[in-house]
């Protein structure tokens, strides 16, 4: 039964890894940009989660937690997502306007992740926050698997927002025109569609994915701090790209998988070991399909 | 014995063939045409002999040497050069380098000589340099020995990249449609250099090309192809008259 | 004259710097910060020749470093100090002098063997797979190294400065500036002979058209091997060189945060630049000196100058030129082959 327990860890784990993988996906999807700083923006939205909750909580007002998480959750989305925007406005699109080469805006996506962690740590100090409880925990028991309704919710959510990304990318005009951009960025303001509105609205649903990953977060694992986004964020990007970057589905098979195989290293070897295994594995992945699961192989025509 | 030897050649990319059953035998010191219409498989044809597809089907033996599993740099290395259909040539690297870059295949020196700068290594990077520099006084290009290839002008990259091709000392040169984009005054400069290559160097040159007038100009034999399929083999003037090639090019004339 | 003044000139400083921090003109810091500065040297040139010739994207420098550093201190503290695992010093201590800058080629003979991790997965895949690959193998590395109880796991190893006492011994000069200026000009030097030369200069063509480059007879494969191996290798130099200065390594200083600041240095210096790469460590390092009244902030004005570097000059101080090409009269003074 114990395998169990374990498979649920790894689907909690996994729904974290997928959904800022999701916004990694969805940025380089469209744009052939490694956003850098999602892991930072995941880090943020955290950060917006814990100050929204406190300021509610806080409040003379008598609020029950379930209401504001309620609140929360919608208030830090569009907060994290305004911070992506912000980002993009601020750092990407006027490179982007340059027509400078594509690495300096992924080094610029660095360094705003980098402001993003150390400015954190230098307004906001080392101590680490402790998120409060916004949810009643109750634990549902079946024979001897327990699951907390937390883990279902993460999980759900996951799930969820995959379905939701599917769907607006694949079945809408909006998802089809960010499909178009990512094949020509030239040729879709040409065809009168608002380049620059696609690209917002992107980064609002990969943000607005990262803040909701970051209230989840905090909520499994209430202890904030300033550089837990940097390794997560790492890694669900690995995650990512072994999945297939660019590609919705890829993002979240890369984002299980990896839950998968770090709590399959923990369940037989000393935990110390987790990230070697997991970073080994992944290198094997990428040297046998280099393009990641369901990435498609660019022919070079000559 | 024949320089180029193609048997049963195909190549398909999933359910497409891009070449069906190819076949061709090139002489030494041969000029020879491979013609027919866009997407007809002519650019993979080049492919595949210059070693950067693999055959699905069939046979590549260039000098009696099968050249299956060898990677492009060493069927170059063998002796086969070509030019590309649009222009790749190192673009930050100016033209007197491109050219030395292409002797990789003839370095004759190692790593380790290059760090010592030992005397093998000096004897050797002159020799690339007067290889380098006698081609480009030959072919009349010395003035833009310094100028990186995005500041000249298209006709003269074209003139560059055969330059490249050339230095290689090639036994088969495949020139992938070298009149493309170039205005009437550089098609007539570009007539003229290949057929002064063609005369100077014991080279064979097969091009794929457009433009008849550079090909009837040039050629003692032409190859159509369509579909990958090879629908004429002949001279100019038995092609000219080619009914099927007619048709190729200009569909049935019944409506 | 103009053969042999870059050389003498080099030499010359050599000696001005030793024989200032002999007589105590200058003091530890300024000498810390020198030889820091040598270490950053060596590493953005290194990186540059992947990152900046090349045109690959790697981000995990920091990996090979720690491999280096690793390395040559394992071998400095069997050779010298006493170690509860590894035992008694194995020679004695006139041997130094030798053996140290054995123990530093061994340090990067290791590192660019590690190179190959990334070197092999690069003949098939390129650009942003291949940036996965190498943060990959830096997280690889550092966590490898963590789980190796025997050199100290995540509590870092020393030991190595008994190998610098052990120099101090024989002579008492300042020995670990002296290695670290050395180290510098050979890893300089190394790297420019390698990308003047026409076997070097395959590595710029398979980062401008890797398709031309195969064609026309370049080895991609073997030019990558080399790029690769040359580059972790020299980082590995760095790294055991950083060991030596500090007298103590942990995993964690070689962590991604190494790596970014090694990619800083080489775009803030220019791609394709060594004089770019050796400048820019240069001015990093000093920086970094500067900043450091700032405390944490330091780290959000550095990222936020990058920022400004790359909206305004995108292509680096230097862009992809050489100062002899900015500044063509000072060829006439020095010619640096």
């Amino acid at each position: 039964m114990e395998i169990f327990q374990h498979i649920l860890n790894a689907l909690q784990f996994g729904s974290f890894y997928a959904l800022i993988a999701l916004g990694y996906t969805l940025v380089y999807g469209v744009l052939r940009l490694i956003n850098f700083a999602h892991g930072d923006i995941f880090m943020v939205g955290a950060y917006i989660a814990y100050f929204v909750a406190v300021a509610l909580l806080g409040m003379d007002t008598g609020m029950s937690p379930g209401l504001a998480l309620a609140i929360t959750v919608p208030v830090t989305m569009v907060l994290t997502a305004l911070v992506g925007v912000t980002l993009e406005r601020t750092m990407y699109r006027p490179l982007r306007r340059k027509g400078a080469d594509r690495l300096y805006v992924v080094i610029t996506a660095l360094m705003a992740g980098l402001i993003l962690e150390n400015g954190n740590l230098a307004l906001l100090g080392a101590s680490r926050k402790r998120f409060p409880d916004l949810l009643e925990k109750s634990i549902w028991t079946f024979g001897s698997v327990s699951v907390t309704n937390l883990k279902v919710i993460v999980i759900v959510a996951a799930i969820a927002v995959f379905l939701l990304l599917q769907f607006i990318v694949t079945r809408t005009k909006i998802g089809m025109a960010m499909r178009g951009i990512s094949y020509d960025k030239f040729a879709i303001p040409l065809m009168g569609i608002p380049l620059d509105t696609i690209i917002v609205f992107t980064f609002i649903l990969g943000s607005g994915m990262a803040g909701l990953a970051g209230i989840l977060f905090a909520m499994s694992y209430p202890i904030l701090e300033p550089y837990m986004g940097a390794l997560i964020g790492w890694k669900a990007f690995i995650a990512a790209v072994v999945g297939g970057i660019g590609d919705i589905r890829g993002a979240i098979v890369g984002g299980f998988l990896l839950g998968f195989i770090e709590i399959g290293v923990v369940a037989v070897f000393p935990s110390t070991l987790r990230d070697l295994f997991a970073f080994s594995i992944l290198l094997v992945i990428l040297w046998l399909k280099p393009t990641g699961l369901f990435g498609v192989a660019k022919t070079t025509k000559i | 014995m024949s320089l180029l030897e193609v048997k049963g050649l195909t190549r398909r990319f999933g359910g497409l063939i891009a070449v069906n059953d190819f076949n061709i035998e090139l002489g030494e010191h041969e000029l020879v045409a491979l013609i027919g219409p866009n997407g007809a498989g002519k650019t993979t044809v080049f492919n595949l002999v210059s070693g950067f597809y693999q055959p699905s089907e069939g046979s590549i033996s260039f000098k009696g040497k099968d050249t299956k599993g060898l990677r492009p740099h060493q069927v170059t290395g063998l002796g086969v050069a070509r030019t590309f259909q649009g222009i790749r040539l190192w673009g930050e690297m100016n033209v007197l380098d491109n050219i030395r870059v292409a002797q990789h295949y003839t370095l004759g020196y190692s790593l380790l000589d290059c760090f010592l700068r030992t005397k093998n290594y000096l004897l050797r990077e002159k020799a690339i340099d007067t290889i380098a520099w006698e081609l480009l006084e030959a072919m009349d290009m010395k003035d833009c020995a310094y100028e990186l290839p995005r500041n000249l002008s298209y006709g003269l990259q074209r003139r560059v990249e055969i330059a490249r091709a050339m230095s290689l000392k090639p036994s088969l040169l495949l020139l992938d449609e070298p009149a493309a984009g170039l205005n009437s005054a550089d098609v007539e400069g570009l007539i003229k250099l290949v057929r002064w290559i063609y005369d100077t160097f014991p080279v064979t040159i097969w091009m794929i090309e457009h433009q008849m007038k550079v090909v009837m100009s040039l050629c003692s034999r032409i190859k159509v192809v369509d579909f990958g399929t090879t629908i004429a083999d002949g001279t100019p003037h038995e092609i000219q008259t080619n009914p099927t090639v007619i048709k190729a090019y200009l569909g049935d004339d019944t409506i | 004259m103009q053969k042999h003044s870059f050389t003498i000139a080099m030499i010359a400083s050599m000696a001005v710097l030793t024989a200032l921090a002999q007589f105590g003109f200058i003091n530890q810091y300024i000498q810390s910060v020198i030889m820091l500065m040598g270490v950053n040297i060596i590493l953005s040139a290194s990186l540059n020749l992947v990152n900046g010739y090349m045109g690959e994207f790697s981000c995990g420098h920091g990996g090979f470093m720690c491999v280096g550093a690793y390395a040559s201190s394992v071998m400095t503290v069997l050779l010298f100090s006493k170690n509860q695992i590894l035992g008694a010093p194995l020679l004695p201590e006139s041997m130094a002098l030798f053996a140290f800058p054995l123990a530093l080629a061994v340090g990067a003979a290791v590192a660019s063997v590690a190179g190959l991790i990334v070197a092999v997965p690069s003949f098939k895949t390129r650009g942003d797979y291949l940036a996965i690959i190498t943060l990959a193998a830096n997280y690889m590395v550092i966590s490898a190294i963590d789980n190796l109880e025997i050199i100290g796991g995540p509590r870092g190893f020393m030991g190595m400065n008994a190998t610098v006492n052990a120099m101090n011994s024989v002579v008492n000069i300042p020995w670990m500036l002296i290695w670290v200026i050395l180290g510098t000009i050979f890893s300089v030097w190394i790297l420019r002979r390698f990308v003047s030369s026409t076997l070097g200069k395959g590595v710029p063509a398979i980062c401008q058209d890797e398709i031309a480059a195969e064609i026309m007879s370049v080895d991609t494969n073997r030019m990558k091997l080399i790029a690769f191996m040359l580059s972790s290798g020299l980082a590995g130099l760095a790294g055991g060189l950083f060991a030596h200065i500090l007298g103590y390594v942990n995993p964690h200083s070689f962590d991604i945060m190494k790596s970014t600041e090694v990619m800083v240095m080489v775009y803030l210096g220019g791609m394709g630049s060594l004089s770019g790469a050796t400048l820019s460590a240069v001015l990093f390092t000093l920086l970094l000196e500067v900043l450091r009244p700032l405390e944490i902030w330091k780290w959000v004005v550095i990222p936020l100058l990058l920022i400004l570097l790359m909206q305004f000059r995108p292509e680096g101080l230097m862009g992809n030129k050489e100062l002899s090409d900015l500044f063509p009269k000072l060829r006439k003074y020095y010619s640096f082959k």
